[in-house]
């Protein structure tokens, strides 16, 4: 089998040394690519990128956190499944076995034009391609009465890190007999069966410490991921514990307020002794600021590439694009990424360029031993990314094959850690 | 916006009966142990025990056979026979039971060890009960036999190392194995057989079987050599 070789860019170096010798063109015109956001999207760019090009191709990783805590797996620590330090990851080998050059940094701004990032110390870094992988940002309007400032008393715990820990410790130290009610989020959203498994995993842990306890889930829509499979679990699990409300029994949300530890919706009024409100959410808003995303709030891409339909030089991956029928995952983004780090790396270099092809698979627990899970693949057609096979746990699975998926889920973790951070 | 052409060109044509990696003979493998092991119908204990249903079984418990007392202190502490068990021991049996009496140097290949365990596997009574990571992915009874022209096409390593994007996001390049088994350095036929019974729908895995599904045999078999290419670490 051979697979043509594009060999392009040769071009459009002549424009800028036609004298010089070409090993020496190519050495002083060593492309820069610079990827924002180190987490699953962009890691895996970066990663994907540096190891591929073997040093052709300078790599900046522009990410503020000099730990990255990931979302997924995080309700496996509210659950008490995983150690906090266990879902926290650094950049020391990206940094130290590929050559990326990673700062610790806020991006502030795309210069498009002058194709530069405004850093929040005030550097400017110049680029040839730009990966913005920024994940979400909230849409505070979509739960009246919350914002930023109420984020302490009723966290989200949808970015993983503080959040998240706070989240456990009023779990853990609810009033006996006490109600943890959940404002879910509408979709589009990141990890579809997050608010779910997270439910789960609180249920878990009240089980044992209080189990008077009661769950409340408000959820503005009327379905959601793998809905049979947590509704069985819930039932056999922890019987009597959890409601799930959608929005046609209560209502929407009117007024959440963080003071009074009330929820208002449908005009009844919930008192909450531990509130987790899932807001709505966007691109994160970098890409928002260049103008990346169109009305949906969402970036639109080129299936193939990955590519920024409002920009050639930009790829975006992750929760911050429109990605056709892949869900919002740290694994999509992962897969996601190694698309635009391939694409990237023939527009620069010439290298070949494969058909686009995508995987997700989304893991849950829903209590010890129990796992599920949910999974597709996906092309790129002209139109969109776009679903080819897919799967779905079942219900009334028996335990074993349930203990099996969720030991698979676990050693699924430590893979694609590796895969996005080395 | 560019447009990004892709041309896809297959060449198989005079590769046939070019056969790389030649398939491993899982039976030959275990030639070498039959001087003093019997397997199969009719196997009876000689030199040392027989080994059919020799998974899950306890370490030194066949009636009749001759044992060290290590190795039936072993049993009785617990040492089952397991994939893992088996490969520890075969690649260094007095490590594993230091006073052992079988008396061999050990394999040190990793894909000598896995035929032998391979080859062992389907005289267990339930051999789909037994896992099917390395070292005991093989090609076993319940997956069909392939095509030989099949087993025979090249793969392309670096098409293979793209294609390997989707595989390693479970399945650690490293050839590390916590729950999801490692795939690196496997035999190609093994590999081929392997994929082709994830996409036949004869394996049952349901994610393998969605991975499998759109991969054409060139591309089976890029996997096959990029995998085979790979290192443990």
């Amino acid at each position: 089998m051979t697979i043509s070789r594009r060999t392009f860019g040769l071009g459009a170096l002549a424009l800028t040394g036609a004298a010089v010798a070409p090993s020496i063109i190519a050495a002083a015109t060593r492309p820069n690519v610079v990827v924002i956001g180190g987490g699953a999207g962009g890691g895996t760019a970066a990663r994907y990128l540096a190891k591929a090009a073997k040093g052709d191709i300078n790599v900046t990783l522009i990410e503020p956190t000099r730990t990255y805590y990931t979302c997924f797996f995080s309700n496996l620590y509210l659950g008490g499944f995983r150690e906090f330090q266990s879902i926290g990851h650094s950049y020391g080998t990206l940094a130290s076995e590929y050559g990326i050059n990673v700062v610790h940094d806020w991006a502030t701004a795309i210069d498009r034009s002058k194709k530069t990032v405004r850093l929040a110390s005030g550097a400017d870094v110049a680029y040839d391609r730009l990966v913005v992988s920024p994940g979400i940002d909230f849409k505070y309007e979509t739960v009246p009465g919350y914002g930023i400032t109420s984020a302490n008393k009723m966290p989200h715990a949808w970015k993983a890190g503080s959040q998240t820990q706070l989240l456990k410790a009023q779990v853990e130290n609810m009033r006996e007999g006490g109600t943890f009610v959940m404002v879910a989020p509408p979709n589009p959203y990141r990890c579809p069966p997050g608010p779910y498994e997270r439910i789960s995993m609180v249920a878990y842990t009240l089980k044992q410490k209080n189990p008077k306890a009661k769950i409340i889930v408000l959820d503005p829509k009327e379905k959601f991921s793998k809905q049979p499979l947590f509704q069985e679990g819930w039932a056999k699990h922890y019987p009597g514990m959890v409601e799930w409300l959608p929005a046609s029994i209560t209502g929407k949300i009117e007024m959440v307020n963080a003071e009074t530890m009330e929820i208002k919706a449908g005009g009844e009024t919930f008192k909450a002794d531990v509130a987790n409100v899932i807001p709505g959410q966007r691109a994160g808003e970098i890409a928002m600021s260049a103008g990346l995303a169109n009305q949906s709030g969402y970036c639109p891409i080129v299936p193939a590439t990955m590519q920024s339909q409002m920009d050639e030089n930009i790829y975006l991956v992750g929760d911050s694009t429109i990605a056709g029928d892949m869900p919002k995952s740290g694994f999509s983004a992962n897969s996601q990424a190694k698309i635009a780090a391939m694409a990237i790396r023939a527009s620069l270099t010439g290298s070949k360029l494969f058909p686009a092809r995508f995987a997700n698979t989304c893991w849950s627990l829903i209590a010890d031993n129990d796992g599920v899970k949910v999974g597709a693949k996906y092309e790129a057609t002209a139109e969109k990314i776009a679903k080819t096979e897919g799967f779905i746990s079942k219900t009334g699975e028996d335990a074993q094959l349930r203990k099996v998926t969720y030991e698979e889920s676990i050693g699924w973790y430590d893979g694609i850690t590796k895969d996005i951070f080395g | 916006m560019r447009r990004l052409l892709i041309l896809f060109a297959v060449c198989a044509a005079g590769q046939f009966g070019a056969v790389t990696g030649a398939p491993a003979d899982n039976a030959a493998a275990f030639k070498q142990c039959r001087s003093c092991h019997q397997v199969g119908a009719n196997a009876k204990n000689g030199v040392g025990p027989h080994l059919n249903g020799l998974f899950g079984r306890r370490a030194g418990s066949v009636e009749g056979a001759r044992y060290s007392d290590d190795m039936v202190r072993s049993g009785q502490n617990g040492l089952r026979w397991t994939a893992e068990t088996l490969d520890q021991y075969l690649q260094d049996p007095r490590k594993l039971i230091s006073r052992t009496l079988m008396s061999f140097r050990g394999l040190k290949s990793a894909e000598d060890r896995a035929a032998v365990i391979a080859y062992l596997r389907t005289f267990s009574d339930k051999p789909s009960d037994i896992p099917e990571a390395a070292p005991t992915a093989s090609t076993t009874s319940h997956d069909p036999a392939l095509n030989p022209d099949i087993l025979a096409i090249q793969g392309d390593t670096e098409y293979g190392e793209y294609l390997a994007g989707e595989c390693v996001s479970c399945h650690q390049a490293s050839g590390a194995d916590n729950g999801i088994p490692s795939i690196v350095g496997w035999p190609t036929d093994i590999f081929v057989t392997a994929m082709h019974a994830y996409r036949n729908k004869s394996r049952t895995h349901p994610v393998m079987r969605m991975i499998a599904a759109p991969l054409n045999n060139e591309e089976i078999a890029s996997l096959a050599a990029y995998f085979k290419s790979l290192k443990n670490h």
